[in-house]
């Protein structure tokens, strides 16, 4: 549908702002390096505060960075006022003009954009098929659900035909089901419309849910890009492991290598690990476990004490404690497994493969 | 992630610090040069911010400018002469020490009264529609009146040939011109205002901190001083300023009813057209002027600031209304009392119109009425005001708008210039407009002669109508406009609308409430202006708030009765029809604003 998928390219971008209580400069983007293919779904993901939102904005043209340049497509931008660029943003709000009707917000753009008014009706009665929200032309958007506000925000944005379409936390103001929903509604309608789309969120399952690529963002800097199975499986830090899904941290120290496996001492146990991520004997290294693929079991890698045994439904969640180290244990489908009590004395397993080395 | 202050940095790694804040600094170099080139690059923002900026230093900031120049500078170069000579007139020391005098009384007094009407509203239950209904008129008055209708109805009721004070008292000398009957005229004039700033206040506390003291046994006399009264108390000093500066720089008041009694803003209009004295006229000004912006400045960035503060967000529920009647009965008189007797000031205007000879002949008459547009030129007189009002609002309005909408949705260097150069313009007492911009414009820009023709035009008139009212529509169409999400102009932003497309199909639309208002409040400020414009206006143009002045000076009080009730029909007239035309094409009705996050 798109007339031609545009790339975004940001090249050093930075951006200071003042702290208001302080005066003192900060960087809020610091030095971000981007590239994104046409017709890609990427996520810009982090905390609040880490700077994903502000390099939506800059993308958007809202705010002006203060170092570097953003390219889209081969188009260097910084200095195209927002209506001059080629995107269109869905805003968390859903920002839609409340004295028009589904039609009209639908259909302002393509005004501004003096089409004739056959086309119009066409182009607005196409999209909002896709979006699911035929016949609805005539409502005023307060008589809208919020799922649906937030498809006029979709169709409004994606009836321009934007090189790129930008998402600014869109549906944090729904409700919990309704965003697996939508999540599932935008993925779909993205490829449909195959459209290269820039993603803000802070919730990590949206943007595996969603994405081709995930950026990390923490604190200004972006701290790794990667495709959601990288991103899950080999975080390149321990707030990466942290932020996306639950991680315990084991820490130690590499004592032998054998080719890209080695052995690892953790409360004075060896312990292997298939990848050492080319670190070396005698570096100090973090164990990155999962709580899925950690286990409960008589037998096993580290000794260990039961410090908290919770029944869950379709799992059991155990606190361990093995020397210095606390650790979380997610045991899928509990019923015919044994279930361990608190303060019974067992093992920590999990499998070589399973861990992964910082 | 910040860029730290070198104190924090010991030498060795100040080489990198000093690369570091270097490049900080370049760096913020290359976003402001790309905000100036995307404001560049939008042809109409730059046109119209290079407008406002230009119509705000000619009308506000150049017309002060030139007072303070005149001031001191003599024919031989700089001199404190002028204001030593201003100073050292006993005439002069005394309209100070009076102007403050009364400002200061009626301050006290006004926030007191309308401290008493707001919490008697928001905390007594009322019961009768009759007492509700005062309340209702109360507040509508200060919006519909001329300035000085209640001193014309003072003097006719209280005055020599009152009709209280000789009729049913028997009274035969009584004196109100003076201090008390300025204080008290002021006092009833602004205590609306203050009625009106408290009820905000109030409505904003959440009545379970009341409740709370309540429930820990404190009595209603000291659940209102332990908690409503130090929960509003940056509120109330709010309304003594407030008042405090509409009360020195009131100039149609102390002119009808002061007699004798000088105050600052009518000893400069005595000293223009009385002693022909300009400079001297100038340096009165500069004082007036010093004095209002330091008591302005206070109550705008400490009082204002703090008075809000306190009080955030809605009440969770409605609150509990006190039903006692020991409590109610006691407040809703008092109210009611007053509430009558300034209605009945009002009412008093008419009847003046009306009456053959007030107070010696009380029959019926319309002869007023006629010698209005037979004698004096009263048909000239209403179309000069409604028109140069009717040109004035719509313009004042859309300005108003874009200053707002400037200020409140874009970021530019110069925005904090516009932002402060309106709000000052409300710190600026009419009389000493009057005066900058007869030093201003009299004998041409710096009196070089340049633009000199617009002097005794009616485009003076309308300009100091636009600049008088522009305070009040910026100020109202800022917080109309602060309640929409910032998001909704960017999306239309980034749909591809420039500027003007954003401000015409969004922002507009979305505070047609907010500007109808505007427009009508312009309108009628500008019709019942006076003291700035009482200094312009020449032999040309006749207005109707200059004719009123006139014959009441005169003691002609029929026919300045007759013209000010036609004044205030038109004013009413003007606020139903805004009340008709927001029910009709307002959009509150319509749509709910998103509120900002």
């Amino acid at each position: 549908m798109a007339k031609e998928k545009k790339g975004v390219r940001l090249e050093h971008i930075s951006k200071i702002y003042q702290d208001p209580k302080t005066g003192k400069d900060f960087y809020a983007v610091h030095d971000a390096n981007i590239n994104i293919e046409p017709g890609e779904f990427v996520t810009l993901l982090g905390p609040s505060g880490c700077g994903k939102t502000t390099i939506l904005r800059m993308i958007a043209g809202f705010e002006s960075p203060n170092e570097g340049e953003i390219y889209l497509g081969e188009e260097a931008i910084n200095e195209l006022t927002p209506n001059k660029r080629d995107t269109a943003m869905v805003f968390q709000s859903y920002a839609l003009l409340p004295h028009y009707n589904i039609f009209d917000n639908v259909a302002y753009g393509l005004k501004l954009r003096k089409m004739d008014k056959d086309t119009i009706r066409e182009k607005v009665t196409n999209i909002l098929g896709l979006v699911g929200l035929e016949g609805m032309e005539d409502r005023m958007t307060n008589q809208l659900s919020g799922g649906q506000q937030q498809r006029v925000a979709l169709a409004r944005a994606l009836v321009i035909e934007p090189g790129v379409l930008l998402f600014d936390e869109p549906l944090s103001n729904l409700d919990a089901k309704l965003r697996v929903d939508m999540r599932t509604e935008i993925r779909r309608i993205q490829q449909e419309a195959g459209i290269t789309a820039v993603y803000v969120t802070h919730d990590q399952s949206e943007a595996m849910a969603l994405s081709d690529k995930i950026i990390v963002m923490k604190k200004g800097v972006v701290d790794q890009i990667g495709d959601p199975h990288t991103v899950y499986y080999r975080p390149v830090d321990e707030f990466v492991a942290d932020f996306i899904g639950e991680s315990n941290f084991l820490r130690g120290k590499l004592t032998s290598i054998d080719g890209e496996s080695g052995q690892v001492m953790v409360e004075g146990r060896a312990i292997e690990v298939a990848e050492r991520n080319g670190k070396a004997v005698g570096d100090d290294v973090t164990l990155v476990l999962r709580p899925e693929s950690a286990h409960v079991a008589d037998e096993g890698a580290l000794p260990c004490e039961v410090v908290l045994s919770r029944f869950m439904g379709h799992y059991q969640n155990y606190h361990v404690r093995c020397g210095e180290h606390l650790v979380k244990i997610t045991e899928f489908n509990p019923k015919n497994k044994r279930i361990y009590e608190v303060g019974e004395k067992a093992f920590l397993d999990f499998h070589a493969s399973d861990v992964h080395v910082l | 992630m910040e860029i730290p202050s070198a104190r924090l940095f010991c030498i060795g790694v100040r080489a990198v610090l000093a690369h570091d804040l270097g490049r900080g600094a370049m760096a913020k170099n290359q976003s402001a040069q790309l905000d100036r080139k995307k404001l560049m690059a939008d042809p109409i923002m730059v046109t119209t911010i290079a407008v406002l900026i230009a119509f705000l230093t000619l009308f506000i900031l150049y017309p002060l400018a030139i007072l303070m120049v005149d001031s001191i500078v003599g024919e031989n170069g700089p001199t404190l002469d002028i204001f030593k000579r201003v100073l050292s007139m006993p005439s002069f020391d005394t309209a100070i020490t009076n102007t403050l005098k009364v400002g200061f009384l009626v301050g006290i007094l006004a926030a007191l009264i309308g401290l008493l009407f707001a919490y008697v509203e928001e905390y007594v239950q009322l019961k009768t529609r009759f007492v509700s209904g005062l309340f209702k008129v109360v507040s509508m008055l200060p919006v519909v009146s001329p300035p000085f209708v209640l001193s014309l109805s003072v003097i006719m009721l209280f005055g020599k040939a009152g009709i209280i004070t000789r009729y049913l008292l028997g009274i035969y000398d009584n004196n109100v011109y003076g201090f008390w009957g300025i204080a008290l005229v002021q006092t009833l004039t602004f205590f609306p205002v203050c009625y009106m700033m408290f009820r905000g206040l109030l409505k904003n506390i959440d009545p379970s901190l009341e409740e709370a003291a309540r429930d820990m046994g404190a009595s209603r006399w000291k659940v209102f001083t332990s908690v409503t009264l130090p929960l509003i108390l940056p509120g109330l000093g709010n309304a003594f300023l407030v008042t405090f500066i509409e009360s020195i720089a009131d100039f149609a008041n102390p002119m009808l009813i002061g007699g004798s009694y000088d105050t600052l803003a009518t000893s400069i209009y005595l000293q223009i057209t009385g002693a022909y004295d300009k400079q001297g006229a100038a340096a009165m000004a500069v004082v007036l002027l010093f004095i209002t912006l330091a008591m302005f400045v206070v109550q705008k960035y400490v009082l204002e600031a703090k008075s809000t503060a306190t009080l955030t967000g809605k009440a969770s529920r409605a609150r509990m209304l006190i039903t006692d009647n020991s409590v109610r009965l006691p407040l809703s008189a008092l109210c009611g009392a007053i509430a009558i007797f300034v209605i009945m000031m009002y009412v008093c205007v008419p009847f003046g119109a009306l009456f053959k000879t007030w107070g010696y002949d009380f029959s019926l008459t319309t002869k007023w009425f006629q010698q209005v547009f037979t004698m004096h030129h009263g048909f000239q007189a209403f179309r000069d005001s409604f028109l140069l009002s009717l040109i004035a609002s719509p313009i004042t309005a859309l300005l108003s708008m874009i200053i707002s909408y400037l200020v409140v949705k874009r970021n530019f260097r110069t925005k904090g210039f516009i932002e402060a150069v309106s709000m000052l313009a409300m710190a600026v007492p009419g009389t000493v407009l009057g005066v900058g911009y007869i030093r201003g414009f009299s004998g041409g820009i710096f009196h070089t002669g340049l633009m000199q023709g617009l002097y005794g035009t009616g485009a003076i008139l309308i300009i100091v109508f636009i600049v008088r009212s522009l305070p009040t529509g910026t100020r109202s169409g800022i917080s109309a406009l602060r309640q929409i999400d910032k998001s909704i102009e960017e999306s239309a932003y980034d749909m591809g609308a420039n500027s003007l497309q954003v401000f015409m199909t969004v922002t507009l639309p979305l505070i047609k409430d907010s500007f109808l208002s505007g427009l009508v409040t312009a309108f009628v400020r500008s019709i019942t202006a006076i003291s700035a414009i009482i200094l312009l206006v020449t032999p040309q143009f006749l207005l109707i708030t200059v004719q009123i002045n006139e014959y009441a000076e005169k003691g002609a009080y029929g026919v300045a009765c007759a013209f000010a009730t036609i004044l205030i029909a038109i004013t009413y007239g003007a606020v139903l029809l805004m009340n008709v035309a927001i029910k009709h094409f307002g959009t509150s009705a319509k749509i709910k604003t998103t509120e900002e996050d």
